[in-house]
């Protein structure tokens, strides 16, 4: 078995549901938001929308749903294509590097869109 | 006159690899690949180095890239690839060249032997052969009948980015030939051995390998069964 420390889930079963759940979660905010959208809708209403706690905790999960499926996605181009294979040495500094770009965005993203979302 | 071009490279006294071309005439004949490769070693030009046995699609040997596309030499005729009078012949892409079209298949057959290919049963043998029904026997049917020649690995871009540690079609479709067998009992060690992120999850299911193996083999289906049993296993 081959030994992965920085994938998601560390196993390819966990990171593949991962990927999927998560695909199915944003599509159906995305779809949600889209539909309210073309809907027509006003100022109060969209700040009401978003003051309800169940869409405080959709949005959430929506949210936490990006960064997983944004870590694991980046995680498995890095290294297709950032590798020592590829790359020589060097591949490995460069893939850890925007491996840690990639989580530190993701974080403050995540972390951004909760104080978004309970903040107002 | 067809014209044909055949890549050669020899990485002890080349610089970098060259394409050469041939005029060869094929009388008319609508010959196959390799018929041309031994039409030219014969008469123009006998350094041209190729592998090749059986001649006839069984010994999986003559596995090329024939107009940009992976196959075996001995049974694709030219009226099923020339296009333009033209034969563009290159080595299987993603492997290390050795000479000419020759590869180094170390990389393939390593992967091929991570999936301990042979049968494992600790039951105590029985006086008899370990009998199988007709229904078991055929959940074999379109697994065993793979030759190992490389042509859907070698067109497989997460092989190519991974070739150690993506087990890549072949490999895989060997490994669901043993999980299917009824009477293998080391299912599930076979199954965590594959439960990491590239053994079998670097599959994106492009189907590259399924389009050119010449023996109309479906490795991409054996993987989706590979990935439904980890997957029941975890759950
Ligand atoms: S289906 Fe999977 S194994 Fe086949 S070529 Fe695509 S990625 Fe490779
Ligand atoms: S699955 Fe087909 S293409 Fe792949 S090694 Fe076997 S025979 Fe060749
Ligand atoms: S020479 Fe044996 S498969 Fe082509």
């Amino acid at each position: 078995m081959v030994k992965v420390v920085t994938s998601f889930g560390r196993s390819g079963v966990s990171d593949w549901l991962v990927q999927r759940v998560s695909a199915v979660i944003l599509l159906a905010y995305f779809l949600f938001v889209a539909w309210v959208l073309l809907a027509g809708v006003s100022y109060t209403e969209w700040k009401g929308l978003f003051e309800a706690t169940w869409m405080r905790v959709f949005s959430l999960m929506a949210l936490l749903s990006l960064g997983a499926h944004a870590w694991i996605g980046m995680w498995s181009v890095l290294t297709d294509y950032l590798t020592e294979r590829m790359l020589g040495s060097k591949g490995n500094v460069l893939r850890i590097l925007a491996q840690l770009l990639t989580t530190l965005a993701l974080f403050v993203y995540v972390v951004w869109g909760v104080q978004i979302l309970w903040g107002y | 006159m067809l014209q044909v071009s055949i890549y050669r490279y020899n990485p002890e006294t080349d610089a970098e690899p060259r394409m050469q071309d041939f005029q060869v005439d094929t009388g008319g004949k609508d010959v196959m690949v390799l018929d041309v490769l031994e039409q030219i070693k014969a008469q123009q030009d006998s350094t041209v180095t190729y592998r090749r046995s059986c001649r006839e699609g069984v010994c999986g040997s003559d596995g090329l890239n024939i107009n940009g596309k992976n196959g075996l030499g001995c049974i694709t005729p030219l009226s099923e690839t020339v296009r333009d009078n033209k034969l563009v012949i290159r080595p299987l892409p993603g492997l290390p060249v050795v000479r000419d079209l020759v590869v180094d298949m170390s990389l393939f057959y390593a992967q091929y032997e991570k999936v301990q290919p042979y049968l494992q049963n600790n039951t105590p043998a029985p006086a008899i052969e370990r009998l199988q029904s007709p229904e078991d026997r055929e959940k074999l049917d379109g697994l065993y009948e793979c030759i190992l020649c490389a042509c859907c690995s070698s067109s497989c871009p997460s092989f190519w980015w991974n070739p150690d540690r993506f087990i890549g079609p072949a490999g895989l479709l060997q490994s669901y030939r043993f999980l299917a067998d009824s009477r293998d009992t080391a299912t599930e060690e076979r199954l965590s051995r594959l439960d990491d992120p590239f053994s079998v999850f670097r599959c994106h299911g492009i189907q590259n390998c399924v389009n050119v193996c010449p023996k109309g083999l479906n490795p991409t289906r054996a993987i989706g069964h590979i990935r439904n049993m980890l997957l029941s296993r975890a759950a």
